[in-house]
């Protein structure tokens, strides 16, 4: 008896491929939101809004209609779709560049609004495209092309924590941080992603994920020590976990 | 319909409501605010959206998403307001996104002062934005034509997939006049050919603005300027008035173009041959009729509330055909028709008035 044990999700395209760096984290999350979307049997009805960064090109992944935005603007068209189709599935796929430096006051707003969308914001603590610039969420310091001494505080900041700042906004339903560094978090991830998705489906309100992914060329490290740093020293920063989940009584 | 006494402001919103605009996302910014109270009293109302955003840069790209559905969307600023859009009107030219934006002009430049003025000409013709892009820019000079031109504005962004600004400017904005709305006259075309919907018993599609293969970008741009082209072919508007025998021809839009129209008439009084020119339609510019016009006066006058913007468009247009004088004010500096006469005679009295100049020989 033949047990099918792989399945292509409907929502990538047969001919699409993903174009990212080894060890890059950004293909295992959209596998992940390709799979869930197949499950919600959604992919006719939804409208997916990119970024500008490494999260730009979903139009050559994803069998769904794909609206572009301008960098950290992605959460302004999705609330313009979202206001016109209310019954379509609508969802953001940024980087920490794009949601959380350019776009943070966006991203604040949509959910201050409780836009009844979703972001999937892919943290890899640095603008990838670019080739690897500090970006809000970089940790304190981090070597980048733009802070070669690490970045230090007294002169650029402290990193910006997304999840948790979205989780304050009263129109937030959920927001969470995950990791996708082994099968566990990758399960764990998913479900996130999930309840976010059930939230917009629901109508509760605006939610966020934040996943930790690794950006191996630009850290300058194999795609496993990449991994183990996310485990070993991001996680310390950027700490896991749910933030918000406003259904979690629900469900005690 | 009869008459109705309405301020310009709320005569845009009106119209838009009157248009099927669906959504509205703004910000308040002197002299327009009237426009986004009048959708956020009205547009809940009938069950549509009103949304005051965070920023000039999200109503845009609010904008830009309602667009890419296919829905009437609107946005509303001012000068330094527009100024944030920017980036967006490259993008929605680009990805061929509908929507429509009323720009009511204040003194400028910087955050200057909330009087009226037309020195955003350039910011709404000429870019700000990055590469090879035109808005359709359309410059009402009466209430009246407030509510026309907002009908317009709204099928020619449905019909070219192409955003779409009303320039007004702050006279317009504030002032109150007699006006009729009538029906909406335009049979919007059939979006659904193109909108993004889901991918629902169709193959899926995507509306973005980054096109990366090489060559794909200019072919796109060139498709894109055949598309402009065939706007300028079908789309242009002006009014003439008085150019028949016009051996002194003023040039203005918007605002002034009614004032200079006062000062034609008090000239033709007075015996001398002058007219009017006035683009309605300033992308696209009327460059071939002003050019004819041209040809047959002595002169041109072009009078703006700037220091000479729509000028460049107006000797372009000329081509040498004629002298090209220019007579503004800035930064809330208002052009009275006792102004403008006192240029048209200090003017009139250079040209060769006798029977052998270019009107005299006609």
């Amino acid at each position: 008896m033949e047990t099918l044990v792989y399945k292509r999700p409907e929502s990538l395209l047969k001919d699409g491929h993903f174009t990212f760096c080894p060890g890059c984290g950004h293909g295992v999350i959209l596998r992940i939101i390709a799979e869930l979307i197949d499950e919600f049997n959604l992919q006719k009805d939804t409208i997916a809004i990119s970024s500008v960064g490494c999260s730009i090109f979903l139009e050559k992944f994803f069998n769904l209609d794909v609206a572009g935005a301008s960098h950290g603007r992605s959460p302004c068209v999705a609330t313009g779709i979202k206001r016109c189709k209310p019954d379509k599935f609508v969802f953001t796929y940024q980087g920490d560049g794009d949601a959380a430096t350019i776009g943070f006051n966006e991203t604040i707003h949509t959910a201050c609004r409780g836009e009844h969308i979703t972001t999937i914001m892919i943290n890899n603590t640095n603008f990838g495209m670019t080739g690897g610039q500090a970006s809000a969420t970089t940790l304190v310091g981090q070597v980048t092309t733009t802070t070669p001494m690490g970045r230090k505080p007294e002169l650029t900041g402290y990193p910006l924590h997304a999840a948790e700042i979205v989780s304050k906004c009263d129109g937030t339903a959920f927001a969470a941080r995950v990791a996708i560094t082994d099968t566990k978090h990758i399960r764990q991830a998913k479900e996130a992603i999930k309840k976010a998705f059930e939230m917009q489906i629901k109508g509760l309100g605006y939610s966020f994920v934040e996943v930790l992914a690794a950006c191996p060329t630009n850290w300058h490290m194999t795609p496993v020590e990449s991994v183990e740093h996310i485990s070993n020293v991001i996680e310390t920063v950027h700490t896991l976990g749910v933030f918000k989940d406003i259904t979690a009584k629900e469900n005690l | 319909m009869a008459k109705v006494l309405v301020k310009g402001n709320e005569a845009i919103a009106q119209a838009a409501i009157n248009a099927g605009c669906q959504c509205y996302f703004g910000y308040p910014i002197t002299p327009q605010s009237e426009i986004g109270e009048y959708m956020g009293k009205h547009l809940p109302k009938l069950g549509r959206t009103f949304i005051t955003a965070e920023s000039e840069l999200a109503s845009i790209n609010m904008v830009i998403g309602a667009g890419t559905t296919g829905t009437k969307a609107m946005t509303s600023s001012s000068s330094c307001g527009i100024a944030l859009m920017q980036e967006a009107f490259s993008a929605m030219c680009c990805a061929e996104v509908p929507g429509v934006i009323v720009s009511v002009m204040r003194g400028g430049p910087g955050l200057g002062n909330i009087a009226p003025a037309q020195a955003d000409y350039f910011q709404a013709l000429k870019g700000g934005g990055n590469g090879d892009y035109k808005l359709i820019v359309l410059s009402p000079s009466t209430v009246q034509e407030a509510i026309d031109l907002t009908y317009k504005a709204f099928h020619l962004a449905l019909t070219y997939r192409n955003p779409v600004m009303l320039l007004a400017d702050g006279i317009l904005g504030q002032m109150m006049e007699p006006a009729e709305f009538g029906e909406y006259p335009y049979k919007d075309p059939d979006v659904s050919e193109w909108a993004l919907s889901g991918a629902n018993n169709r193959p899926a599609r995507n509306i973005v603005s980054l096109h990366m293969p090489e060559g794909a970008m200019e072919e796109l741009t060139n498709r894109i300027f055949e598309k402009y082209a065939l706007v300028a072919k079908n789309e242009t508007m002006y009014e003439d008035y008085m150019l028949k025998d016009a051996k002194l021809v003023l040039t203005a839009f918007g605002s002034v173009g009614r004032v200079a129209k006062a000062a034609v008439n008090r000239a033709r009084k007075m015996g001398m041959k002058v007219g009017l020119f006035r683009p309605i339609t300033l992308f696209p510019f009327p460059d071939k009729a002003l050019h004819q016009v041209a040809q047959n006066a002595d002169m041109i006058l072009d009078l703006e509330l700037n220091k000479g913007q729509m000028l460049l468009d107006v000797r372009s247009a000329v081509f040498g055909a004629c002298p090209v004088e220019f007579y503004g004010r800035t930064a809330g500096g208002l052009l009275t028709p006792d102004m403008i006469m006192a240029k048209i005679e200090e003017l009139y009295k250079k040209l060769d008035n006798t029977e052998e100049s270019k009107a005299g020989v006609r």
